[in-house]
């Protein structure tokens, strides 16, 4: 593949200009901001320039600055993963579960263990979803358990035998010291401790979700931002035919 | 200020559809006590501390009246009885249950049992009037005097560990922050039990404890005499402690209280009965203390469409209202919240904003209205986050707001980080102050859209509020009536914490709390 090398634009080609804002812990002088100035020079930015600097009061200050980024990116060197299958709209969704199985397939959602945000699950599962996509729920061909927040792993797989659940759907919205990395990998061992993780189509969701990061934790697909019903459940039933085909 | 031509009438008569929907609930209710009333009753009583596996007094007691078959004479009466017969603090009966060297049989003599139980109710309330009256003093020093320019800036500080917080709060507070929350650590709400001591390890927020209270109450004192102003501390009295949390908050001066009458049955799956008793007994501590309760409605519009559902917010807040009367509270300490969740593709949205935020601040003129920001449509652009909140900070100035929490333009992404906030203090700073005066010299159209789309929301809340009345307010959760989420009467956690009152069942706090009885709105 050609070479594609990159850097950042600002108005000129090439010129690798990037902003970019941070807080020091120590009160503003002119010290700091020089420290400020040599920072962004370590992060790999030739001439950078402090355009804005504050105190913040109680030992903080804060700065903007500018500067050209020294590095650049050849493109065609890269491989990203991404679930391979064809977004269809509801109705294809729709048409697409009733000839392949015949049944509805069942979803189980939540927003597992410390996760109180149900922003996410509720905008693939409710009945209105979310910027004009309708939710899971108003599928004719899926049958959507949306069990709301901080519900146990256990919990969560307990209603997903007794459901016969085809797709486990998991939301993590807020994180802080990466606990949601945790609460997925207590529910993937849950999974695979009761003999199920064969069975289930296994999806996360959430702002700081990839599907990459998805893959790694040993889920089947990841969804970050801009993600609606369709995309998630395009992506059950393929998954779905591509393993009653295997 | 601006005025809509709104019909009194029908405002009338919503707010006394909701007066007989909370009148019934709490009719209902007042049979029955919950296992964190009693506990609550006694921390009032001076019970604290914990057992050698870090489990609270006031549980190891409650539970022992529960084996007993006691408790449904009221946790007081037992303890006071043993106090007597064995010339105890209520501290000392507690320690002595918990190693198992004490059991609460109930005898003794009933009116002695009362008249201890009375007199250290007394002493609490002293101690709560006192804070109180500190509370005042300090503001009256600060010179606020009810002309501090609202809205207050309400921050949020969430690192998990209470030195972090006090060190952001502190900082919060020397940028301008009037009102400081320590958002609590998730799934606190579904602990039967509130934990003890400093904690340094929460994840999305801090332990609510009595020792972390009285942390940021000494550290907020502290940077308020050095900037001039009272910092208010607020904390989270819900889930499954409420009640608790309301004395633990009262004994050490918080100031506000997220406080919700169905909050935690919609969002926390808490059983409906424990709740609506809960919520009654904590609002009545809240009350007696000064503190200004916040209510939940803004959540429903996380689920819910904001244009669709602003009359169930609209509704929840009259009922709101009601519940906080029966609790003896002040209508100013009533922080009814409602939020700016409009979706900022839709033409003429910032108008239904400004139409919703002025109807709920000419229904409830005298409330502490508490604003809340976009969160649902806020996205990793933080650029465009920065304007959304800056409409939400007009808004707010326009139509009066009281209690204004700032927007975060990273909300979408990470719990705030040191600079979120100083920059959200200063686009709040600079839309209050270049709009200060706005709302006293615009007027809304009259017959114009803004003033149609207020009459509209409110002629539903009406209708709402009908059909609530009409089917009472435990059916109405049951057909998912606020935010979509169905709750019933015996689902949800903490059903078994309910217990029937039992003929002769004494709790001393009431009667010295509401003096005068509920209040009527």
């Amino acid at each position: 593949m050609a070479e594609q090398w990159i850097k950042p634009y600002g108005d000129t080609q090439d010129d690798g200009r990037v902003q970019l804002s941070f807080t020091l812990p120590v009160p503003l002088d002119e010290v700091s901001k020089e420290g400020a100035r040599r920072l962004a020079l370590a992060m790999g930015l030739d001439e950078p320039a402090v355009v804005h600097a504050e105190d913040m009061g109680q030992g903080f200050s804060f700065y903007v600055l500018y500067g050209q980024s020294k590095h650049r990116i050849d493109l065609s060197t890269i491989q990203v993963a991404k679930p391979e299958f064809e977004v269809l709209d509801k109705e294809g969704v729709n048409a697409l579960i009733a000839e392949k199985m015949g049944r509805k397939m069942v979803v189980v959602g939540a927003c597992i263990e410390t996760d109180a945000h149900t922003v996410g699950i509720d905008a693939i599962m409710n009945m209105k979803g979310y910027n004009g996509h309708k939710g899971l729920e108003s599928y004719h061909e899926v049958r959507a358990i949306n069990m709301g927040a901080q519900v146990d792993s256990e919990e969560l797989v307990a209603r997903a035998i007794e459901e016969r659940a085809d797709v486990i759907l998991v939301s993590q919205v807020v994180t802080q010291k990466n606990i949601h990395l945790d609460n997925l990998t207590r529910l993937s061992d849950i999974l695979e401790a009761e003999g199920m993780r064969e069975r289930i189509i296994l999806v996360v969701g959430g702002p700081r979700i990839s599907h990459e990061l998805a893959k790694e934790l040993g889920y089947d697909a990841g969804f970050g931002p801009k993600s609606y019903a369709e995309d998630v459940a395009s992506f059950a039933i393929n998954e779905w035919i591509k393993r009653k085909a295997a | 200020m601006a005025h809509l031509q709104l019909d009194q009438a029908r405002i009338d008569r919503a707010r006394n559809s909701a007066r007989r929907i909370a009148g019934r609930v709490f009719d209902d209710m007042d049979r029955s006590t919950t296992t964190t009333v009693e506990r609550a009753t006694l921390r009032l009583m001076g019970i604290d501390g914990v057992d050698e596996n870090q489990v609270p007094l006031p549980n190891r007691v409650v539970d022992h009246l529960q084996e007993q078959g006691l408790l449904n004479r009221g946790a007081a009466l037992a303890v006071a009885a043993a106090m007597n017969e064995q010339g105890w603090t209520a501290q000392q009966v507690a320690e002595a249950v918990a190693a198992g060297r004490l059991v609460l049989d109930g005898g003794g003599d009933d009116t002695a049992a009362r008249n201890t139980a009375d007199a250290l109710a007394a002493q609490s309330c002293e101690h709560i009037a006192a804070q109180r009256a500190q509370r005042a003093a300090l503001i009256g020093n600060s010179g606020e005097n009810g002309e501090v320019a609202q809205p207050w800036l309400y921050l949020i500080v969430a690192t998990g560990n209470i030195y972090e917080d006090i060190k952001q709060a502190r900082a919060a507070a020397e940028q301008g922050a009037d009102i400081v929350a320590v958002i609590r650590s998730t799934g606190q709400s579904l602990l039967d039990y509130v934990p003890y001591g400093a904690t340094t390890e929460g994840f999305g927020g801090t332990y609510a404890t009595q020792e972390n209270f009285r942390l940021m109450r000494a550290a907020l004192d502290e940077v308020g005499a050095k900037v001039g102003r009272y910092i208010r501390l607020t904390n989270y009295c819900s889930g499954l402690c409420m009640p608790e949390i309301a004395a633990m908050g009262a004994i050490e001066r918080l100031d506000m209280m997220l406080n919700d009458s169905m909050y935690g049955i919609i969002f926390r799956d808490i059983n409906m009965q424990r709740t609506f008793i809960d919520q009654f007994f904590s609002r009545m501590i809240n009350g007696y203390a000064g503190i200004i309760i916040n209510t939940g409605e803004d959540n429903y519009l996380t689920t819910a469409d904001a244009v669709e559902a602003a009359h169930t917010v609209l509704a929840s807040q009259m009922i709101n209202e009601q519940f906080a009367y029966l609790s003896g509270l002040a209508p100013e300490q009533m922080g009814l919240g409602h939020a700016f969740e409009i979706n900022p593709e839709l033409e003429n949205g910032f108008l239904w904003e400004l139409a919703h935020a002025q109807l709920v601040r000419q229904v409830f003129p005298d409330a502490s209205l508490k604003y809340m920001p976009p969160t649902k449509h806020m996205t990793g652009n933080i650029f465009k986050g920065h304007v959304q909140d800056a409409l939400f900070n007009m808004v707010s100035t326009v139509t009066q707001q009281n209690i204004h929490l700032l927007g975060m333009m990273t909300e979408a992404i990470h719990t705030p980080f040191i600079q979120d906030r100083f920059l959200a203090i200063q686009n709040a700073r600079y839309v209050f102050g270049t709009m200060r005066d706005l709302h006293s010299e615009i007027e809304f159209k009259s017959g114009g859209l803004i003033e149609q789309r207020a009459q509209a929301v409110l002629a539903e809340t009406e209708s709402m509020l009908a059909e609530i009345e009409r089917i009472g307010l435990p059916s109405a959760i049951a057909q998912g009536m606020f935010a979509e989420i169905k709750r019933t009467a015996t689902g949800g956690k903490g059903l078994d914490g309910v217990i029937a009152k039992a003929p002769g069942y004494y709790n001393p706090f009431p009667k010295r709390m509401l003096q005068g009885g509920p209040r009527h709105g």
